[in-house]
C-alpha cells in the first residue's frame, strides 16, 4: 500500500479546479482521440469478449469433470441452503469492517500527526509512534490475530475482555492503522514546507498548524491510497474467522464441514465481490476525477 | 506618517549570526527600525535577506545575537514564539496562501484560531481589509482562481488583519508578472502611508527610493551600508554597493 503522491513544490498547489478546460488542453485532446476510436473500439471489445467468454464456458462445461465441479461448487440447492447463514455472517463482516475502518482512519491519523511533530520535547511520542508502526507493519495480521485473539484471553487478566470479536477487530485496527499512518505521513510530507511557515507565521501553534493548514491538504493528497486500504480491509475482515467469529467465511466453513460441499464458499465469494467491486470503482472514479482536476490546474 | 528618528526603535537587531550547517549566512547583522519607519533590505541574491526576515519572525532560530521588539527581547530562550508572531506579520515571495481555504478563510484563520476572535467579527474585519485591497469580490474564491497580484494582496491582508506592530515583506513582487507588480506596490505604499512599520527585502530599487526611510545594503552577512535612499542609491560610499547598484541599473531595475 504505497501511495503514489506527486510532491512537487507548490507554485501550483493542488486546489479547486480552475475554470472550464480550454479546448486543445492536454486532457481534452486525450479524450478527443478516444472519441474517434470509440465506436469501433467498443465493437471490437464486445466481440472479443463474447468470443473469449464463449470459448471458456464451452471448454469448462464440456469437460469430463464439470459435473463433479458443479456438484461440489455450484450446487443450487446447497447455495440456497447455506445462503441465509452466510449472509448473516456477512452482515457481521460489514459491521466489523465499518467499525474497524473508522477506528483505523482516526488512529492512523493520530499516529501520523504525532510522528510529524517537531522539537525535542516530542521525541518520546515520536519514537513511540515509530516503534508502533515498525512493529505492526512487520507482523502478519494472522499472527497478530493469534497473539491477541488466543494469547491475551489465555492470560485470563481481570477486566480484559476475552471476546474473539473484540480481539479480532482490535487486531485489524492495530495492523491497518500502522499502514494507514504511513499513508497519512506521506501526505503530510507532500505538503510544502512553506505552508508550515505561513501557518506558524500567523502565530498558530504546531498542533493548530497541522490541524488547520497541513492535514487537510495532506488528506486530500492521499484519498486514493486510503480508498485502496478500504478495499483491502473489506476482504481482510474475513481473517477474523480464525478466531471462531461466525462471520461469512466461518459460516461457509461450518456448512462445508456439515455437508462436504463447497458451494457455501462460493456464496461467500459472491457476497465479498458484490461489496468490493463498488468500492474499487469508487476508487477509480475518484482517482480519475482528481487527475483531471490537477491536470486542469497545471495546464 | 513618517518615521520618528528620535523615539526608541521599534525593532532592534544586534549582532545576529545565522548559519545553515557549514554555510554562514548572517554574521553580525545590526539593524534599527523606528516606529512607522520603512526599511528596505537590498543586496544580491543569496546575501541573506530572506534569512534575516525569517529570523525576525522567529521562523529560524538565531545562532547568536539579539532581537528586540519595542524594547522587549524576543529572541533566544524562554520566548513564546507564537506570542511574538502575533505582533509581527510576514509576507512571502510565493504568497503561501492555503490552497484549501477560501480567501476569506485564509485571512480569518489567524484571528479566529490564535486570538479567538468570534467568526462573525473576524469575517467582518477581514472583509474590511480585503475591500480596502480591492479584493471585495474575491472573498469566497480559492487562491488558485486568483491572479498572482490578487494572491499577493490577499497574503498581505492575511498578514496585517491582526494589526501587527511590524510587517516583514520578502520580495513580495518578484514572483509576479511585471504588469501585476504595480497593484501590490500600491497596497504597500498605502500601508506605509498609514504608518505601518515595515522591513522589506526588495529588488525594486525605484520602489525602495519612493517608500523607504532607510535602505540597508546587505553583504557577506552584514549590513555593509545603510542610509536614506537618496544617499545609498545615488551616492553609495562602499565599492560593493556601487558594484551591486551598477548591476541593478544594467538590468534596468532602477
Ligand atoms: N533552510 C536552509 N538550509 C540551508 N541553506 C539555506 C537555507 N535557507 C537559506 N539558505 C542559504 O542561505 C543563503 C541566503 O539565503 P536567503 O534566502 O536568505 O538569501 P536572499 O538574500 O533572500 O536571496 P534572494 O534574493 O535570492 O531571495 C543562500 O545561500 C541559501 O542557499
Ligand atoms: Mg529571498
Amino acid at each position: 500500500m504505497t501511495p503514489d503522491i506527486g510532491s512537487g513544490p507548490p507554485p501550483a498547489p493542488p486546489g479547486r479546479a480552475r475554470a472550464a478546460p480550454q479546448s486543445g488542453g492536454g486532457g481534452a485532446s486525450w479524450r478527443h482521440e478516444l472519441g474517434e476510436e470509440g465506436a469501433r473500439g467498443a465493437l471490437i471489445a464486445f466481440v472479443a469478449t463474447v468470443v473469449f467468454v464463449g470459448v471458456a464456458v464451452w471448454l469448462v462445461l464440456s469437460s469430463d469433470t464439470w459435473p463433479d465441479v458443479q456438484q461440489q461448487f455450484f450446487n443450487p440447492e446447497d447455495f440456497r441452503e447455506s445462503w441465509p447463514d452466510v449472509l448473516g455472517g456477512f452482515w457481521l463482516d460489514i459491521k466489523m469492517f465499518v467499525i474497524a475502518e473508522v477506528l483505523i482512519l482516526a488512529f492512523g491519523l493520530l499516529v501520523a500527526v504525532v510522528r510529524s511533530l517537531r522539537g525535542p520535547a516530542f521525541f518520546p511520542l515520536r519514537a513511540l509512534s515509530v516503534i508502533y508502526i515498525d512493529l505492526f507493519r512487520g507482523i502478519p495480521i494472522l499472527l497478530i490475530l493469534f497473539l491477541l485473539g488466543f494469547g491475551v484471553p489465555a492470560l485470563q487478566l481481570p477486566g480484559v475482555p476475552n471476546d474473539p470479536l473484540f480481539w479480532g477487530v482490535t487486531s485489524l485496527v492495530l495492523s491497518y492503522a500502522a499502514y494507514t499512518a504511513e499513508v497519512y505521513r506521506s501526505g503530510i510530507d507532500s505538503v510544502h514546507e512553506s505552508q508550515r511557515a505561513a501557518a506558524r507565521s500567523l502565530g498558530l501553534t504546531q498542533w493548530q498548524t497541522l490541524r488547520f493548514a497541513i492535514v487537510p491538504q495532506a488528506i486530500r493528497n492521499v484519498v486514493p491510497a486510503l480508498l485502496n486500504g478500504l478495499v483491502s480491509l473489506q476482504k481482510d475482515v474475513a481473517l477474523v474467522s480464525v478466531l471462531g467469529v461466525r462471520e461469512a467465511v466461518r459460516e461457509a466453513e461450518i456448512y462445508k464441514s456439515r455437508t462436504f460441499n463447497y458451494t457455501s464458499f462460493v456464496a461467500a465469494t459472491v457476497l465479498f465481490l458484490l461489496a468490493s467491486i463498488p468500492l474499487a470503482r469508487l476508487t477509480d472514479w475518484y482517482t480519475r476525477r482528481e487527475r483531471q482536476r490537477r491536470g486542469q490546474v497545471v495546464a | 506618517m513618517t518615521a520618528d528618528p528620535t523615539s526608541p526603535p521599534l525593532l532592534k537587531v544586534s549582532g545576529v549570526h545565522k548559519s545553515f550547517g557549514a554555510k554562514v549566512v548572517l554574521q553580525g547583522v545590526d539593524l534599527e527600525v523606528a516606529p512607522h519607519g520603512v526599511v528596505c533590505l537590498i543586496g544580491p541574491s543569496g546575501c541573506g535577506k530572506s534569512t534575516l526576515l525569517r529570523c525576525i519572525n522567529l521562523l529560524e532560530p538565531l545562532d547568536a545575537g539579539l532581537i528586540e521588539l519595542d524594547g522587549e527581547r524576543i529572541s533566544g530562550k524562554g520566548i513564546n514564539a507564537n506570542a511574538v508572531r502575533r505582533r509581527v506579520g510576514i509576507v512571502f515571495q510565493s504568497f503561501n496562501l492555503f490552497p484549501h481555504l477560501s480567501v476569506l478563510d485564509n485571512v480569518t484563520l489567524g484571528p479566529r484560531r490564535v486570538r479567538k476572535v468570534p467568526r462573525r467579527q473576524a469575517e467582518e474585519r477581514a472583509r474590511e481589509v480585503l475591500d480596502r485591497f480591492g479584493l471585495g469580490d474575491k472573498v469566497d474564491d480559492y487562491p488558485d482562481r486568483l491572479s498572482g497580484g490578487q494572491q499577493q494582496r490577499a497574503a498581505i491582508a492575511r498578514a496585517i488583519v491582526g494589526d501587527p506592530e511590524l510587517l516583514l515583506l520578502d520580495e513580495v513582487t518578484s514572483a509576479l508578472d511585471p504588469e501585476l507588480v504595480g497593484e501590490v506596490l500600491t497596497v504597500i505604499r498605502d500601508l506605509a502611508a498609514g504608518g505601518m512599520t515595515m522591513v522589506l527585502a526588495t529588488h525594486e530599487m525605484g520602489f525602495a527610493r519612493d517608500v523607504a526611510d532607510q535602505v540597508c545594503f546587505l553583504h557577506e552577512g552584514r549590513v555593509l551600508e545603510a542610509g536614506p535612499p537618496a544617499q545609498i542609491l545615488k551616492d553609495p560610499q562602499e565599492a560593493r554597493t556601487r558594484q551591486f547598484l551598477a548591476r541593478v541599473i544594467a538590468a534596468g531595475r532602477l
